[in-house]
């Protein structure tokens, strides 16, 4: 049987990595390549390196780091951040990425999902999407969460489906750094609506919230950060806890 | 030893190389079909759309290259499925090595492709040496082998399916050594043993 993933998160930021909470106010937590073989040891699915201060002058920085990355570790990874042309993609499958998260340049030009996917195939292309409650209604949001949208989430991440996403890296804004548990009813609902892996990110705070993302959010794979960063939960232990309650993981 | 991974229109073999380059070994990405006839052992890697990678295949005559190499040659996922006898996945005739049918899961209540970690078992066959049943290798894969005498694994996903294949000289994979952890390498280290 196939198993739940747990997936930790690496924001990096000039080659650190770094953490904030709801997208804002940033701390460093460490050496990317460093906290991704301690990851990769310690049990981890894949891992996801989002640049977020991906900009053209630094997008060479960031091939390098990932074939950092990719020499060092033997499981699966994804690369996102400022990701917007076949180019782009091409460069960093080449560096030994294994997939890449498109986000705002996937909103604004929802024909690149198709092209990337016929280029390089659906299994690596990851479309991010960052959603916020509001109005009633679950909203997507740009550019790292500054810019608000009118499409909502459900609509987006089917449109992105048939367009040929290989899976959905689903980050709820309104949970992202409280630690108060996924948003379960959003990641829900996609989940069921669509036929890719749905991979939840936002407000891993204890192993329950684990639990529960799988059971009542129905997630493929949970996406966190800081509980892993700074050694609040370790993944072998989040993993057993899983296995006692009898969700699927790879131990 | 010369390690030569077969360069083609499909997939991403970056990481095939990384695998290798951390357990020691250097290897050779190429379509020059003296490199490939000359290597000691091929690696046929693959991601992508069987019918596309296959004209490929047949437009620089490297179809017949394969089916007549005579040294280890390892297929990994579209590169197994390619070793088979047809794939549904753009009703492609393949290179008939194993003589099974490449089959799509359909749709079902299960998301497809198939993406993340699953168990092998039904081990049988050098390449698993030391390899202990319901291990976890890594999957990514909408299209299935179906079960028969060539069968070396079994992965249940929606139903049992071959996850490996062997036939004399030929090996299939439908997972991804190079991206399946400790066990994946270990699966690779002997590849090159055999």
């Amino acid at each position: 049987m196939l198993c739940k993933r747990i997936i930790p998160c690496l924001d990096i930021k000039d080659g650190r990595t770094v953490k904030g909470v709801h997208f804002e106010h940033l701390r460093d937590a460490g050496d990317a390549i460093e906290l991704a073989i301690r990851y990769c040891k310690e049990g981890a699915d894949e891992l996801v390196f989002l640049d977020i201060t991906a900009t053209n002058d630094k997008r060479k920085t960031l091939t390098e780091l990932v074939t950092k990355i990719a020499s060092n570790i033997n499981i699966p990874f994804t690369v996102g951040g400022g990701v917007s042309s076949i180019e782009d993609v091409s460069a960093l499958l080449k560096a030994g990425a294994d997939k890449v998260s498109i986000n705002t340049a996937a909103f604004k030009n929802p024909q690149l999902i198709a092209d990337l996917a016929h280029r390089f195939g659906s299994q690596c292309i990851v479309v991010g999407i960052d959603v916020k409650f509001e109005d009633a209604e679950w909203h997507v949001y740009l550019n790292g969460g500054r810019i608000k949208t009118e499409k909502t989430a459900l609509d987006w991440a089917k449109e992105a489906v048939a367009l040929g996403a290989g899976e959905i890296l689903l980050t709820s804004m309104d949970s992202d750094g409280t630690k108060d548990g996924f948003s379960n009813d959003i990641t829900k609902l996609i989940s069921e609506n669509v036929n890719v892996p749905v991979i939840a990110s936002g407000g891993a705070g204890t192993m329950k919230h684990f639990e529960e993302v799988f059971t009542l959010g129905k997630a493929d794979a949970a996406l966190a950060a800081s509980v892993f960063h700074y050694n609040e939960i370790h993944i072998n232990d989040l993993k057993k806890e899983l296995k006692s309650k009898h969700i699927k993981v790879r131990l | 030893m010369k390690i030569v991974v077969i360069k083609y229109n499909a997939g991403n073999i970056t990481s095939v190389e990384f695998a290798f380059k951390r357990i020691g070994i250097d290897v050779i990405i190429t379509d020059d079909p003296n490199e490939i006839i000359t290597a000691d052992k091929v690696i046929f890697p693959g991601v992508g759309e069987a019918s596309s990678a296959m004209n490929y295949l047949k437009e620089h005559k490297i179809d017949k290259l394969i089916r007549d190499l005579k040294q280890p040659v390892l297929g990994i996922c579209l590169g197994m499925q390619l070793m088979c006898e047809y794939s549904e996945e753009g009703e492609t005739e393949c290179l008939g090595i194993f003589n099974k049918k490449v089959k799509h899961f359909g749709s079902h209540e299960f998301k497809v492709p198939q993406i993340g970690w699953n168990n092998i078992f039904d081990l049988k066959s050098p390449l698993f040496r030391g390899i202990k049943e319901d291990s976890f290798v890594y999957f990514v894969h909408g299209y299935y082998a179906e079960l028969g005498e060539n069968t070396i694994a079994t992965t249940d996903y929606i139903l049992k399916y071959s996850s490996a294949l062997q036939k004399d000289n030929f090996y299939g994979a439908q997972f991804h050594p190079e991206k399946s952890g400790d066990v994946g390498e270990q699966i690779l280290k002997n590849f090159i043993d055999l």
